[in-house]
């Protein structure tokens, strides 16, 4: 019975040791989760949306100008790490008097990633409406933002909830790494419980599972909105 | 009401409109026939600036716009124009995240900036108008393709239009489905609304247009009253088209 000399069913003090710490982290974790976790996640997606649409109708905009903007744009974001952006973001934009927040700072490197992503995801849902649309929009008089307002933009929508609710969902566990960059999200609340307990394996997991109930409840959502948008195709 | 004048539409190297001149009285009906390619969908495309022409002029009502090659053409005006217009598209390209009554009523709100309840009930008026009193908050993919194109012609219609274009309206629809927005088409003429309709219905030709127009390679071959045009063809090339649709 010596192969795990450690097992924690050979020694009861620790099994109580680990229900004990288990009880008093659950509530920081969660409270790192739905006050930094969230939010951040939350901020940086609806700015990072934003970013995509522009950068997507950029993309199709047909100016040589606006397209190479926004082809370097997603080229640079999608060819390098978000660690490093977020690196260069917290502690290489103050050697050249840009010193900004952790939180903010986080914003700023998710929101651009996310803007990245999704602007190709949102290009091709754009895309992806029969030109017969635009032509109806255009034959009533409509401008090119009324068109894409009222009539494009929420056909789109339609078509990229899934890839879009994947890059959520992708957004709410890569906000992990805001820890390096000091923001005091879970995963760096789980770290400072390590620090004090020693024990990474419970701890972690601990921070593991509730990364998981957020995306079930998030996958969840994201059926509830299919299903509500899809009301309209028969 | 419209004066196109000396048209031109190149597409890269493909000369499609090789001036076309037409004009069109207050209340007349002007149906376009010919074999496909032959440019009448192009010329009715050009009426709302759908496609920019490359040279020539087009004026409905008030508004006229003159192109060419390289000047660009303003979007204020071209939006005058187009609310000068409405228009019926072959597939009716409803809005299919809408409803009917939705779709009739978009224009109006979102383009006239109307009163939503006035809007709303110009809407339901113009949809029993054509028959559909009954389907007001139906999605388009619950209608059948004639009740989706008589939304689409009371969604034109909802705009006030000076001129209504419709471009090949019963094309994509089942044989027994083209009567019914036919018959709308018919009352619309009847009451008055200047109208240019480029279709293959040569009976609806016959029975509702003030003059028929016989276009082929971009050209007007050859116009006239249906009775001259379908019985007495002065042209070749006129003859060997109704020959073949018979």
């Amino acid at each position: 019975m010596q192969m795990f000399p450690s097992s924690l069913f050979d020694n009861p003090e620790r099994l109580n040791r680990w229900i004990e710490i288990a009880q008093s982290s659950f509530l920081p974790l969660l409270k790192g989760a739905l006050t930094y976790t969230l939010s951040l996640s939350i901020i940086s997606f609806a700015i990072g949306l934003v970013i995509a649409i522009l950068t997507a109708l950029a993309r199709i905009s047909g100016s040589k100008p606006l397209v190479a903007v926004a082809r370097a744009y997603v080229s640079i974001i999608r060819g390098t790490p978000l660690l490093v952006q977020l690196f260069i973001i917290f502690f290489g934009l103050p050697s050249v008097g840009l010193t900004i927040d952790p939180f903010p700072s986080a914003v700023i490197g998710f929101s651009l990633n996310v803007g990245a992503y999704a602007s190709e995801v949102v290009r091709a849902a754009i895309l992806s409406i029969p030109k017969g649309q635009w032509e109806a929009a255009y034959s009533l008089g409509m401008t090119y933002r009324q068109a894409l307002q009222r009539v494009i933009l929420p056909q789109a929508a339609r078509v990229s909830v899934p890839p879009l609710s994947n890059s959520y969902i992708s957004l709410v566990k890569d906000t992990s790494l805001a820890a390096a960059i000091l923001v005091p999200e879970m995963f760096r609340k789980a770290q400072e419980i390590t620090a004090t307990t020693y024990e990474p394996l419970l701890v972690y997991s601990e921070a593991a599972f509730i990364y998981w109930l957020i995306c079930l409840v998030l996958s969840f959502i994201q059926d509830r909105i299919e299903n509500r948008l899809d009301r309209y195709v028969a | 009401m419209i004066v196109i004048s000396n048209l031109h539409k190149r597409f890269g190297d493909l000369h499609v409109l090789k001036g076309v001149s037409l004009t069109v009285e207050k209340g007349k009906v002007v149906v376009i026939i010919g074999p496909s390619g032959s440019g009448k969908t192009t010329l009715l495309r050009c009426l709302n600036a759908l496609e920019l022409p490359t040279e020539g002029s087009v004026q409905i009502g008030e508004v006229k716009l003159d192109f060419s090659a390289r000047g660009r053409v303003d979007k204020a005006e071209i939006a005058r124009l187009r609310r000068q217009t409405g228009m019926v598209f072959q597939s009716y390209n409803l809005f299919p995240h809408m409803t009917a009554l939705q779709n009739v009523m978009e224009g109006p709100v979102t383009v006239k900036k109307e009163n939503p309840d006035s809007a709303r009930a110009k809407a339901v008026s113009l949809l029993t108008k054509v028959g559909l009193a009954d389907k007001l908050d139906h999605y388009p993919a619950q209608l059948s393709g004639g009740q989706q194109q008589r939304v689409g012609i009371a969604r034109a219609l909802a705009m006030d239009p000076q001129v209504m274009l419709f471009d090949e309206p019963t094309s994509a629809l089942d044989p027994e489905l083209v009567g019914e927005v036919l018959k709308v088409m018919k009352e619309l003429a009847l009451e008055g609304m200047t109208m240019v309709v480029v279709t293959h219905e040569m009976a609806f030709a016959r029975d509702v247009a003030d003059e028929v127009i016989f276009m082929d390679q971009g050209v007007i071959v050859e116009h006239g009253t249906p009775e001259q045009l379908f019985t007495r063809p002065r042209e070749e090339r006129t003859r060997q088209f109704l020959q073949l649709l018979q």
